[in-house]
């Protein structure tokens, strides 16, 4: 049990760190693929495409054994942090990018025309109205993270889907260790769904 | 587009470590109970003494003597041919080369060969060797159906093994010890890993024995040895730990970079499979062990095989006749 408790806290640490990470990368990705420099566009088109269509598993391989072979290495617990952000910024980055598409162009044109800046009409007009509508896609986004930050069991971070596959060979019992691993991500992730709903209808503009 | 660069170079560089790290890894299920063990050591005793009365001199009539009484032996002689399983993937032990191909080498196929020699001398006649696979999960059948005569492949003695067929041996008593980086001197045995960082594969024998010995150790789990030793190579564990026979593996295919701390921990005696009922055959291969643990020969074949990789060779295992 106290195994257990050790896996979900490590379980929420990743899925937090990994999601401040992953909502920076995402701002700043949706940027460039809305800005105006072709150059940035690419980028942030490249990054997507590469990040979002290999498999999670991949990348922490490649992360942690692939990168020492390039000279970069970091610790096994940041590795998995930053890992996780870099895959799941890519998806939230293209949550923000379609809610960036929902706000009317006419708005960005309008801020234009008043001088500000593209920093400042992406900062103050666009994004404060292209988050709200994308509270429930972003929301999933999130859940997703909580599941895939099992995957850094790959590396040795013993959350709580490792600990769940100690406790089974120990115990030779996998099946209620498992189902009790199944229960406790649903202690994680239906709150979660519920609070996203809630921030949901909180911050939606009513028209 | 930069990011894009490098990442293909990581990929490639990623690439080129897959296929170098890549052969390595045979994780033989060998785990020896632990009851084997203290047995083994209850037998010899008793049985070392009856040999001293017998007298030293087992000379080859004895032997002849043995090979007439043996109904398997008696039709290796007039055959003229012996077949012999052995592991073809086991470095050190018996392997044969994957890219080569050829007869296998290793500690387990010298042994054999010396065995036969033996025979050879004792009944006059020349037998030829004819080595065959015999991965773990076949070795029991592979002697009681008669494909081969004698299995000498990293095969650990235990009591479930011994309803089925007979063992000669021990020749070699393997055990769980530690590989740490080449420069490292500070770890010589299983009490030094406190505060360690130590990795193992999940779900292992080995990593339970360390959980139970080294409890101050920090544990790294992996699926597969050969990552465990990536994390080594790159300074991110400092030791990892399982049966010596997989650490010399790792050695034998990673070059300098790593070093056995060569003081195991846990006992595996590995024996000579023969067929259960041929008592005759039995003695004459404890026989022949005894012989080649004295005559140097058993230190010779260490030295060439797994001495390479192990610095001290060490003693030969007492024969235990149960």
């Amino acid at each position: 049990m106290d195994l257990f408790l050790d896996g979900i806290r490590t379980t929420v640490s990743l899925t937090l760190y990994g999601w401040l990470g992953a909502f920076a990368i995402g701002l700043v990705i949706a940027s460039f693929r809305v800005s105006p420099v072709p150059p940035l566009r690419w980028a942030g088109a490249t990054y997507v495409e590469l990040v979002r269509n290999c498999p999670l598993t991949v990348l922490f391989f490649l992360f942690w054994f692939g990168l020492p072979n390039a000279g970069v290495q970091f610790p096994r617990f940041p590795s998995a942090v930053i890992v996780l952000a870099l895959y799941t910024g890519a998806f939230v980055a293209e949550a923000i990018r379609s809610g960036i598409n929902t706000v009317a162009t006419g708005q960005a044109e309008a801020a234009r025309s008043l001088g500000l800046t593209f920093g400042q009409v992406l900062g103050q007009v666009v994004l404060p109205q292209a988050l709200r509508s994308v509270v429930a896609p972003l929301g999933n986004v999130f859940i997703a993270l909580i599941k895939n930050s099992s995957i850094a069991y790959t590396i040795s971070i013993v959350e709580l889907t490792g600990q769940a596959q100690t406790l089974a060979i120990r115990s030779a019992a996998a099946i209620p260790v498992f189902t009790g691993a199944a229960i406790a991500y649903l202690i994680l992730t239906l709150p979660s769904g519920f609070a996203i709903g809630w921030l949901e209808r909180r911050v939606a503009i009513k028209r | 587009m930069k990011r894009n660069r490098s990442w293909w170079l990581v990929t490639l560089l990623t690439l080129l470590a897959l296929v170098a790290a890549g052969c390595g890894d045979d994780d033989d299920g060998d785990v020896a109970t632990e009851d084997t063990t203290e047995e083994t050591t209850e037998d010899t005793t008793d049985d070392a003494e009856e040999d001293d009365a017998e007298g030293d001199d087992m000379a080859s009539g004895d032997g002849a003597a043995l090979i007439e009484e043996s109904e398997t032996l008696s039709a290796i002689v007039e055959a003229g041919s012996i077949t012999i399983g052995t592991k073809f993937d086991q470095p050190l032990f018996g392997q044969v080369d994957p890219t080569a191909g050829g007869e296998p080498v290793g500690f387990d196929v010298e042994i054999a060969k010396l065995i036969v020699d033996k025979l050879s001398e004792a009944s006059g006649e020349d037998i030829s060797i004819e080595f065959v696979e015999t991965p773990s999960a076949i070795r029991e059948t592979a002697i009681t159906d008669g494909t081969v005569e004698m299995v000498a492949a990293t095969y650990t003695i235990n009591d479930a093994r011994k309803e089925l067929i007979a063992f000669a041996g021990p020749y070699y008593v393997a055990g769980q010890d530690i590989m740490v980086a080449a420069d490292d001197d500070s770890i010589t045995g299983v009490e030094d890993l406190a505060g360690k960082t130590v990795c193992s594969v999940q779900g292992s024998t080995s990593i339970e024995n360390l959980r139970e010995m080294a409890p101050e150790a920090e544990l790294v789990e992996y699926d597969v040895y050969s990552k465990c030793a990536d994390d080594l190579a790159n300074g991110r564990v400092d030791a990892v730990s399982t049966d010596n026979v997989i650490l010399v593996g790792l050695i034998d295919a990673e070059g300098d970079s790593f070093k056995l701390v060569d003081n195991p921990f846990t006992e595996e005696p590995y024996g000579i499979g023969v067929p259960l009922e041929d008592q005759a055959m039995r003695d004459f291969v404890n026989d022949a062990l005894e012989e080649i643990f004295e005559s140097g020969e058993w230190a010779e074949a260490y030295e060439a095989t797994v001495g390479t990789v192990a610095e001290s060779t060490p003693e030969p295992p007492e024969v235990d006749r149960y």
